[in-house]
């Protein structure tokens, strides 16, 4: 079975086998990380894009060390406007970089869809490190395998995810990501910060989060996006913790032992506490090493295959 | 001079003469001379053999962007008026929101002007309802009427402040049209770029529901209740817009609404894939409101078809999903998509589609035509309701591309459009 | 030459292939001191178990046993297709100055090898590698040669050698297929 074809630009769509294919590849490349030498050979030679609309520290380090570690060549572009201001449009600049030939292309951008667009329009691998609101793939798998680590199989674990899911890539992953392997998935926050179809998405809701811990056997706490909230969905970040916030207090209520996630950066105080973050329920440092070992696993699994764009173009997420 | 036309042998349906018979047609003069039965031509006749053809009034399209001043790199009044006649039309009314705006007698006259010279369809501009389309003061409605205007509009915005709203709806009176209003909530459908629903939730992209236009169509069909103006709704996209214009009808409110062709047949699963071909405003929605537009043509809740037709450049639809402009041409597979989607499945009758594509049009917006009486006008479309065709973009005669519809085969094409009397297309093949 | 599968060693002469290939490691070392035995990914982890069974019998030692997965040393990654399965890498103890013995199933034509040579190298400088393989089937594109050797096998070009272990295969045997035999 190939798990993979020329990009990944969600979890949506990918099957059962599939996302379990990359969580076992990622497995064995946790060693590389803890080697003297983190490096192996396998990508030499390959040269790999950051191409990053948006600013982020984390996931383009987490790529970075994926690719050099690897021992793939490294190529960082902070572009900061999208294609309607001032600057090259993106299609443009894609061009220009498989001109330049390149192997692979990871793409952050601000518009949903932005990493589907790139990869129906050039040849090199995509790999979609977040667009728009859509999805962040491999935060949903380094989340899947913090996950199966943690709590052995997902299927059947019940799984809350907390916040502003209406803005959120990452709970969009985890969404399908979890219903691919059978876990049973909810989501906690103001009804402001849920989509309308949320149940729609086969996905249960709790209004408070006292009934969510209550419920769950994992929490994947996200960060309020306060950079999209213009439009002022909840009153205030002191009511959100007040109301929402995940607090020892109310985990030391939990029925059984929860794990909590985070996909960074932590508002502290405001959706997670620290003596949470930094308590004994927390994966949140564990998330951070599978990260990398997930990136070197998709960045593995995606080298060398090209489609025509064609098929890409046809069919549906590759 | 045009010589006389005589159309034979063709299934003649008229509406507004209870006509649906196969019979000739003689135009003399830009004049329908005769109706009906069998004519002999008078000397040095053109004869038009319509035989298994279906020869209606001329189809009216009273919603295109012709983006002439201003965009002519995207379209002009002449290659809109030429796509218009390839897709059937003998009129269309077009949109004042130009660069500048179409807000004065001088623009106003200018249309006019461009569609006269370029000689294919009849071209009536609309004049904007506020000066600028700022929304802020209303433009000189008189002025704009003299010069040709024969409806005002700030189509592509609604009119968001409620007095500027009724003032215009009072004025209009005076002259006799229609205020054209988009219906939208700006604040509900701000920074959104399709249907809310599942569809939007699961690409991650901001939805506009579809209640952001159903408040505006009913603060439009109230101030129409209270100030006795007409008013007319544009591109209806929801069942609960439908049901609004019923209640006002109803209530005995001058209200009439009109739909896109794209809204009675696709629905938000069209934008799968981020295709920008799919992206427009009002967005297209599910297939209950679908369902329900259609049975709204039915029943005359909602009075007329048109297109919306709004070219884009290539370059800016080729872009990611929120930052493409919205809209689609619409104006060569207006007649396909209806007779597909509504002819064959039999939701509306050969004549009540001619009724809602040729006569109403005419008749909601006080234009000539929209009828093969014996004087009217001599706009006629002939066209074949069975014939089947692949959608090929690049053989458009639009300067836009921007279609859904590309490489879909649809049934019913137009093969003759006569304005005036004179042919100004006929399909070749 | 036969087209059918021709059992070279069954399972009572594999165990005497080992015995023997176990007492010439010893030898080679003079004993077991610093001796490490390193499998490669999978069979090759098998067959050093087993040796390391015979040593622990023989001289009372538990030898340190590490396993070497070279997947992501392949020279031939360049290749498009369905990406080969990774399996675990883990080296129990440090390198430096050890007598590493690199254990594998067959060698054919020594890429493996090489790429274990390659990893090796990331964790470490051992005083001395040695190879020991079960089979040797000819065939070399570099110039790598065993210091320990099971059996030599002709086979054809197109032919095959399958090494079957108790714990993975359910059998205990080393195949040939379109080889010529003894």
């Amino acid at each position: 079975m190939t798990i993979l074809g020329k990009d990944l630009i969600g979890l949506a769509g990918l099957t059962r086998e599939q996302i379990t294919g990359i969580l076992d590849v990622a497995e064995p490349l946790k060693e590389i990380s803890e080697r003297a030498i983190k490096k192996v050979p396998t990508l030499r030679g390959m040269t790999v894009v950051n191409l990053f609309f948006e600013a982020s520290t984390r996931t383009r380090i987490s790529f970075e060390f994926a690719e050099k570690r690897m021992s793939a060549d490294t190529v960082n572009i902070a572009a900061t406007t999208s294609s309607v201001s001032k600057g090259e449009t993106l299609v443009d600049t894609a061009r220009n970089l498989e001109a330049m030939r390149i192997d692979m292309v990871v793409i952050r951008h601000p518009n949903s869809g932005a990493a589907r667009f790139l990869a129906e329009r050039i040849e090199s691998n995509v790999i979609n490190a977040g667009d728009g609101t859509h999805e962040h793939p491999t935060q949903g798998l380094l989340d899947l395998l913090t996950l199966r680590d943690k709590l052995g199989a997902i299927e059947g674990k019940r799984i809350c995810i907390c916040g502003d899911v209406l803005h959120s890539r990452v709970a969009r992953s985890n969404i399908w990501g979890l219903k691919a392997l059978g876990a049973q998935v909810a989501v906690c926050g103001p009804r402001s910060l849920l989509p309308n179809a949320i149940r729609e998405m086969g996905v249960e809701v709790f209004d408070r989060i006292e009934a969510a811990i209550e419920w769950a056997d994992a929490l994947n706490i996200l960060r309020l996006q306060l950079e999209r909230m213009q439009l002022g969905y909840i009153p205030s970040l002191r009511e959100y913790n007040r109301v929402f916030g995940v607090t020892r207090a109310r985990l030391e209520k939990a029925p059984r032992d929860l794990l909590i996630l985070h996909p960074g950066p932590m508002n502290r105080g405001v959706e997670i506490d620290s003596d949470v973050a930094d308590g004994p329920h927390s994966v949140i440092l564990h998330q951070v090493t599978n990260g990398v070992a997930v990136r070197m696993a998709v960045l593995y699994l995606l080298a060398g295959n090209k489609a025509s764009l064609a098929d890409v173009a046809k069919g549906g997420p590759s | 001079m045009t010589k006389p036309l005589l159309l034979t042998g063709g299934r003649l349906v008229d509406p507004t003469q209870g006509l649906d018979a196969v019979g000739d047609l003689l135009l003399v003069d830009g004049k329908v001379a005769s109706v009906g039965g069998r004519i002999e031509g008078p000397e040095g006749a053109q004869t038009m053999d319509c035989k298994g053809l279906v020869v209606s009034p001329g189809m009216i399209d009273v919603h295109v962007h012709l983006r002439e001043p201003g965009r002519e790199d995207v379209e002009t009044v002449a290659t809109g008026a030429h796509s218009a006649v390839a897709g059937g039309f003998t009129a269309v009314a077009a949109m004042p929101n130009t660069k500048p705006v179409t807000d004065n007698q001088a623009t106003v006259g200018f249309v006019k002007r461009q569609g006269e010279a370029a000689g294919f369809a009849r071209v009536y501009p609309y004049g904007a309802i506020s000066l600028g389309q700022k929304g802020e003061t209303l433009a000189e409605f008189g002025e704009m009427v003299a010069a040709g205007a024969v409806a005002v509009s700030d189509d592509g915005k609604p009119v968001e402040n409620s007095h500027l709203m009724r003032t215009a709806l009072e004025y209009a009176q005076t002259f006799g049209i229609p205020v054209v209003e988009h219906c939208e909530v700006m604040a509900l459908a701000h920074g959104g770029s399709m249907h809310e629903g599942l569809v939007s939730a699961r690409l991650g992209l901001k939805g506009i529901p579809g209640e952001a236009e159903e408040i505006d169509v009913m603060r439009c069909i109230l101030l129409a209740k209270l100030t006795g103006g007409h008013i007319h709704l544009c591109h209806l996209s929801t069942k609960g817009s439908v049901d609004l214009v019923k209640w006002g009808k109803d209530q005995g409110v001058n209200v009439t609404a009109e739909v896109c062709s794209h809204h009675i047949s696709l629905t938000d699963a069209e934008v799968e894939g981020y295709n920008t071909n799919a992206k427009m405003n009002p967005p297209l929605r599910t297939q209950a409101d679908v369902e329900a537009l259609q049975q709204g043509l039915k029943d005359g809740t909602i009075d007329l078809l048109v297109t919306d037709h709004a070219p884009h450049h290539y370059d800016e639809k080729e872009r990611e999903f929120a930052d493409a402009p919205n809209g689609i041409v619409g104006l060569e597979t207006a007649l396909g998509v209806n007779v597909t989607w509504l002819l064959e499945p039999g939701i509306l009758t050969l004549s009540q589609l001619v009724d809602r594509m040729a006569c109403l049009p005419a008749k909601v917006f006080h234009l000539p035509g929209g009828t093969l009486k014996k004087g009217s006008i001599a706009d006629v479309t002939v066209f074949d309701p069975a014939r089947s065709w692949t959608v090929d973009p690049a053989q458009f005669k639009s300067k836009g591309r921007n279609t859904p519809y590309g490489g879909r085969t649809l049934r019913g094409r137009a093969l003759r459009t006569i304005v005036g009397g004179k042919i100004v297309y006929e399909l070749d093949g | 030459m036969s087209d059918a599968p021709s059992v070279v060693l069954n399972a009572r002469a594999v165990a005497r292939t080992i015995s023997r290939m176990a007492d010439e490691i010893l030898e080679l070392n003079d004993g077991t001191d610093n001796l490490v035995l390193v499998g490669i990914q999978r069979r090759g982890v098998q067959i050093a178990e087993r040796l390391a069974d015979v040593i622990r019998e023989r001289e009372g030692v538990d030898l340190p046993r590490g396993a070497l997965d070279i997947t992501l040393y392949r020279d031939d990654l360049q290749t498009v297709g369905p990406r080969p399965v990774v399996g675990k890498t883990h080296l129990p103890i440090a390198l430096d100055g050890r007598v590493v013995v690199i254990v594998d199933d067959v060698l054919f034509t020594g890429r493996t090898i090489r790429a274990a040579l390659d990893e090796l190298a990331d964790f470490g400088r051992p005083a001395r590698i040695m190879l020991a393989v079960l089979v040797d089937r000819g065939g070399r594109e570099l110039p790598i040669q065993p210091d320990v050797v099971g059996k030599k096998v002709e086979v054809s070009p197109g032919g095959r050698v399958d090494v079957f272990v108790p714990s993975l295969d359910d059998r205990d045997e080393v195949v040939v297929l379109g080889g010529s035999g003894r």
